[in-house]
């Protein structure tokens, strides 16, 4: 099959790659039919995030037919699904309290060594990513095998375009959970850090979730406006004092909730910024984390902070005196996914949610390094990449 | 026997490259004195701390006469009772156990075959000596044995609906020479690593009847 490898820090391939087959009985083999490229691709894009090896293949927002299942499979042969880049047994301990990201049974025994040292807890498996989090070869490939496949991948009706599902992989529930763990309520004003996708679907899920007023910062004309349409304020961090704007736009109370959508690899030109990138340059593994440190600094006292954003190892100068002084609460995490696919699908169905709006380009998979290129180094016109196998190139 | 699980054990450093599987271990064990490890841990120039509440493997000592000792909990979402029977079934172990081979298993005689580099094997050769059904199972190496080993397996209610808590220790006498090389070489990292991997694919086992892999074919 051919599939997307990683071959180091800015250096993506597709190349011609063994097809996956049955390994284990809960197994099914998927045939993709469109996967996306992440922000989170971008963070091992950029090499920040530790445990790639050459070789791998990159994609955890994927769907397809399925095309195999072994006898533990509840799915059948022909089914359209959209599957979760989580890995989940559906039955330990953390899958039974629908923590799925914390799935204990999914990350290979022989991978959770270094997790286990790093963050003090082996993590659970994901698709794509590093080999912290399994190994496991990803969706942006012709084929993908899918562990766990009765408790995952959620069936699609018929006559759902690809476009409208495919983000429930990850996106879609990620800013959804994004929002959730920012326990919105109806008088709420809510900051989103990022308006790249995910940053995006959380505005989207903020306000149907009835905060009263969302405002979303980046510094991309073309995300700012996509933000705009969804119905938030915005402000360019280029323009604007943000701990000033915010005060004052939120009536000199502060924001009620602060969502951190950008993560790990935050831009701008503050020293804190400049420092931090210093740091992950010269390989100290230190985050880049401005657009957190923003958000504890503008959070109201007794408020929210939300951080979907990946952080993968230490991040310096942490405002941990704001945490304590403001009494803040702090949610965070890899999306649990299978918590929320069954709803948010059906609030697709019903209209009430927007999924296919920032898609930018949609390209065959085998212009997949054109598509990480650009959408690394062209955020403001690249907003959301779909590959699709299936297109001829 | 008694093998000491708790109170101040002083836990000896795992060497590097010592031990690898709990079959291993199981073949690994050897715990002659273990009540001498009940006395205080003492601290800088003479200060006595009382016993505290901690398995003795995790104490900071690191070591005590010639044996080493290892051991890991983990939580199994089921029954106490099934998981002891599968257990009690060496067989079942051989796979979960990703360096053992072989498990013969003759009365209460257990012959494990363990691979080892370049086409070597280890054969260690263990005894139940208690087996208390759905509690405990002990073993200890025969002298035919080239690992010298004593280990035990208990098998607690997990508070709630947890299921069952799973506690292995392992002690074992660090082999010198050939059979010290060629272990020393088979587990180059830290010694209970493949102890734990392997309690951590027991759970998956038992939990989800597979054990997890990211391998995308079987042969690879
Ligand atoms: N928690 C999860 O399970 C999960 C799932 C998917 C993605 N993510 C993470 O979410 C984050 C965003 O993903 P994405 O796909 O939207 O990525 P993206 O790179 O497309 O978007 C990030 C946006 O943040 C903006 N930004 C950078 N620095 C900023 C700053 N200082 N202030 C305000 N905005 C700033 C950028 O201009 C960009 O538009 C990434 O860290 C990604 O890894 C997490
Ligand atoms: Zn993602
Ligand atoms: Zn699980």
């Amino acid at each position: 099959m051919r599939a997307l490898t990683w071959q180091g820090k800015h250096d993506v391939r597709v190349e011609t790659m063994p097809d996956p087959e049955i390994v284990n009985p809960r197994d099914a083999i998927i045939e993709v039919t469109s996967t996306a490229i992440c922000g989170s691709d971008l963070h091992l894009y950029d090499g920040v995030i530790p445990g790639m090896l050459a070789g791998d293949i990159l994609g955890h927002e994927f769907m397809g037919r399925v095309v195999d299942t072994g006898p533990g499979s509840t799915l059948q042969k022909g089914q359209r699904v959209v599957v979760p880049f989580t890995i989940s047994c559906g039955s330990c301990f953390f899958c039974s309290h629908q923590q799925y990201a914390a799935c204990d049974n999914s990350n290979p025994a022989e991978k959770q060594d270094v997790s286990e040292k790093l963050y003090g807890h082996a993590t659970g498996g994901l698709f794509g990513y590093s080999h912290l989090t399994g190994g496991y070869p990803g969706g942006q490939a012709e084929y993908v095998r899918v562990p766990f496949s009765d408790v995952g991948p959620i069936v699609i009706p018929d006559g759902m375009e690809d476009d409208d599902v495919l983000f429930l992989s990850d996106i879609l529930p990620t800013g959804w959970m994004a929002a959730a763990n920012a326990d919105i309520g109806p008088d709420d004003t809510v900051v989103v850090w990022g308006c790249g996708p995910v940053g995006l679907f959380a505005i989207q899920s903020a306000l149907a979730m009835g905060a009263a007023r969302v405002i979303g910062i980046d510094h991309y004309p073309n995300r700012l406006a996509l933000a705009r349409k969804l119905g938030a304020q915005v402000i360019d961090y280029t323009q604007t004092h943000v701990l000033e704007a915010l005060m004052e736009l939120s009536g000199g109370l502060g924001p009620d909730a602060v969502i951190d959508a950008v993560g790990m690899e935050a831009h701008g030109f503050a020293p804190d910024t400049v420092m931090d990138n210093f740091k992950q340059t010269v390989g100290v593994g230190a985050d880049s984390g401005h657009a957190l440190r923003e958000a504890l600094m503008a959070v109201r006292k007794g408020g929210r902070v939300s951080v979907p954003g990946v952080y993968g190892g230490f991040l310096d100068k942490f405002p941990l005196g704001a945490l304590m002084e403001k009494g803040l609460q702090l949610r965070t995490g890899q999306t649990h996914v299978q918590k929320y696919t069954a709803e948010l699908l059906r609030r697709i169905q019903e209209g009430e949610l927007d999924t296919t709006f920032l898609i930018s380009h949609r390209l065959p998979l085998e212009d997949a390094a054109r598509g990480y290129d650009n959408f690394k180094t062209n955020q403001n016109d690249w907003t959301k990449v779909v590959l699709k196998p299936g297109l001829q190139v | 026997m008694t093998l000491k699980t708790s109170g101040p054990i002083h836990r000896p450093r795992p060497q590097p490259g010592l031990f690898q599987t709990l079959a291993l271990a199981g073949a690994l064990a050897g715990v002659a004195g273990y009540a001498i490890w009940t006395t205080a841990r003492r601290h800088g120039a003479g200060a006595v701390h009382p016993p505290d509440d901690a398995p003795g493997r995790t104490a900071t000592r690191s070591r005590f006469g010639r044996h080493a000792v290892t051991g890991r909990t983990v939580t199994i979402a089921r029954p106490r009772q099934e998981v002891y029977e599968f257990w009690r079934d060496f067989r079942n172990l051989e796979g979960v156990m990703e360096n053992v081979t072989q498990i013969e298993a003759e009365g209460a005689m257990t012959r494990w075959t363990i691979r080892g580099p370049a086409d070597t094997h280890l054969r260690v050769e263990t005894e139940t000596v208690s087996d208390r059904p759905g509690e405990q199972i002990a073993w200890q190496s025969t002298p035919g044995s080239q690992i010298e080993t004593k280990g035990k397996i208990m098998f607690r209610d997990a508070p709630g609906r947890r299921g069952t808590e799973v506690e292995a220790i392992i002690a074992y006498v660090p082999p010198g020479g050939r059979v010290g090389q060629i272990i020393a070489k088979l587990f180059q990292a830290e010694p209970a690593i493949q102890g734990r991997r392997d309690l951590k694919r027991l759970k998956m086992l038992l939990e989800t009847g597979e054990v997890a892999t990211s391998a995308n074919r079987k042969s690879a």
